[in-house]
C-alpha cells in the first residue's frame, strides 16, 4: 500500500490526498496519476509505502508537544513594539 | 442509506483499564460535541469504527457497481462527444470507489476482505443499481436523478466526523456536479429533439424517479441506525428531510426539462413551503435491498466474474515487481 501526496502547482508543497494498492513503485504512480489527477490536479506526484511512515501516536499528543505549548515568546505578537516604530 | 446489513468484525484489541477507556470515551465525547474530526488511530468507540467501516465500504461498492448499468451503454453512445463524456463519468465511479476503500483502510481493515463481503453478499451496495438501463436517454436520467441524489446525501458528508471520510466526500463532491450536468444536458437535448427522443427521455424519468427517491433511505420512523449515526456527526440531516430537498430542487429542474415526474400527488404546499409528494412503494425497496431486484444477481455475477477473470493480471503485476525487486532482470531490460 502507498501513501499519494500532490504537488498541485509550482509554489505549492505536496499534501496527502489518499493511499493506493500497486506491486511496485511504478504502478503506483501511474495508478496515482489515473486516480488523483484525472483533473490535473497535480503537476508533481510523491508515492511512499505507507509502511515508511512513521507517526506519532495520537494518544501521546499532548506530552509529546507539550514543550512548544508555554514558549509564547516564540510568537512575535508576545512582543510589546513602541508607537510609531515601523518594520518592526 | 446504503443498507443495514452488518458488516466483518473489528479486530481484537486488548481490553483497556475501565478508567482509561472511560477517560478516551470522554475526549471522544468532546471532540464530537465540539464538531471536530476523529482522525485515523485516535482512540474511538468500537461501535462507531463497525459502522463507519460498514457505511464506507457500502459506499465504495456503490460506486463499483455503479459502473456497470451505465457501462453498459458506451458502446451504444449516440456520438463520439457522448462516448467520452461517459467513459469519463464510468472512470470516475472508478475513482470514487478507490477513494472509499482507501478511507474505509484508514479504520484497521483490508479492502481484499470488504471486496470478499461485497462477493459473498454479506455486505450490500445502493438498491439504485440493481435496475436496468434500456435506453441511452436513461444516462441522462442517471445522471440528473441518481447523480443528484447522490450529490443531495454526499454534501452532508463532506462535515462527517471522520476526517478521512469526509475528505474524500469533498473530493467526490467536486467531481459529481459534472456528472449531473452531464445527465441534464442529455435530457435537455433528448427532450427538446423528435417526439420519439421526447418520448424516450419521458420514459427513462418514469422509471428513475421513484428508485431515485429510494436512495435516501427508509423513512426516518423506519430507520433503526439514524439516531445513533446522527450523535457520532456521521449523519447530519435525516433520510426525510434529504428526501424533501431533493423533490423540492428537482421540481422546478424537471419544468427546465420539459418533462414531468410521474406522480400526480405532486404539488406545492404552502403552508409547509414544500412540494408534497406521493406515498413511495417501500416494500419494493425491501425486495431489492434483500436481492429481487431486476438485476441483483446480474450485477453480482458481472463483479465477481470482473473480479476472478482479471485475477492473471493481478498476479502478473506482482511476478514482475518481485522479479524485479529481486535484481534478476537487469534495469531497462524487457521482463
Amino acid at each position: 500500500m502507498w501513501e499519494v501526496f500532490i504537488r498541485a502547482r509550482r509554489g505549492l508543497s505536496h499534501q496527502h490526498v489518499g493511499s493506493l494498492h500497486a506491486p511496485d513503485a511504478e504502478m503506483a504512480l501511474r495508478n496515482a496519476r489515473d486516480v488523483y489527477t484525472r483533473r490535473g490536479e497535480g503537476v508533481s506526484i510523491w508515492i511512499v509505502p505507507s509502511s515508511a511512515i512513521t507517526a506519532s501516536s495520537p494518544d501521546e499528543k499532548d506530552p509529546f508537544f507539550d514543550p512548544a505549548m508555554d514558549k509564547a515568546y516564540r510568537h512575535p505578537t508576545f512582543y510589546d513594539v513602541p508607537e510609531g516604530v515601523s518594520h518592526l | 442509506m446504503y443498507g443495514n446489513v452488518d458488516g466483518i468484525e473489528s479486530s481484537d484489541e486488548g481490553a483497556l483499564p475501565a478508567g482509561v477507556e472511560a477517560a478516551l470515551q470522554e475526549l471522544f465525547d468532546q471532540l464530537i460535541a465540539d464538531d471536530q474530526r476523529i482522525e485515523p488511530r485516535d482512540w474511538m468507540p468500537d461501535g462507531y469504527r463497525k459502522t463507519l467501516i460498514r457505511q464506507i465500504a457500502q459506499h465504495a461498492h456503490s460506486e463499483i457497481i455503479g459502473m456497470q448499468p451505465e457501462g453498459n451503454w458506451i458502446t451504444r453512445a449516440p456520438s463520439l462527444r457522448r462516448k467520452a463524456i461517459l467513459l469519463a463519468k464510468v472512470q470516475d465511479e472508478a475513482g470514487h470507489g478507490l477513494y472509499l476503500y482507501s478511507a474505509a483502510e484508514t479504520l484497521g481493515v483490508d479492502r481484499e476482505d470488504l471486496l470478499d463481503l461485497l462477493h459473498s453478499g454479506k455486505q450490500k451496495y445502493s438498491s439504485i443499481f440493481n435496475y436496468p438501463t434500456l435506453s441511452w436517454a436513461d444516462m441522462g436520467a442517471i445522471g440528473w436523478l441518481v447523480d443528484g441524489a447522490a450529490i443531495m446525501n454526499q454534501v452532508p458528508l463532506c462535515r462527517c466526523s471522520y476526517g478521512p471520510y469526509g475528505r474524500a466526500m469533498v473530493r467526490i463532491c467536486k467531481e459529481e456536479s459534472f456528472h449531473q450536468r452531464q445527465g441534464f444536458e442529455i435530457l435537455f437535448t433528448l427532450s427538446h429533439g423528435t417526439p420519439a427522443q421526447h418520448a424516450m427521455a419521458q420514459d427513462a424519468v418514469n422509471r428513475f424517479w421513484w428508485p431515485a427517491l429510494m436512495m435516501f433511505g427508509p423513512p426516518d420512523t423506519d430507520s433503526p441506525n439514524s439516531e445513533q449515526s446522527t450523535a457520532w456527526g456521521i449523519k447530519r440531516f435525516s433520510n426525510d428531510e434529504l428526501r424533501q430537498r431533493f423533490v423540492d430542487m428537482c421540481v422546478s429542474q424537471a419544468e427546465a426539462l420539459g418533462l414531468t415526474l410521474p406522480d400526480p400527488d405532486l404539488q406545492w404546499n404552502s403552508e409547509r413551503q414544500h412540494h408534497d409528494f406521493g406515498a413511495i412503494d417501500w416494500a419494493e425497496l425491501t425486495r431489492v435491498i434483500k436481492g429481487d431486484g431486476p438485476c441483483n444477481a446480474q450485477r453480482m455475477a458481472r463483479r465477481v466474474s470482473a473480479h476472478e477473470d482479471g485475477r492473471w493480471v493481478r498476479e502478473a503485476a506482482q511476478a514482475y515487481a518481485a522479479k524485479h525487486r529481486a535484481g534478476k532482470v537487469p534495469a531497462g531490460a524487457a521482463a
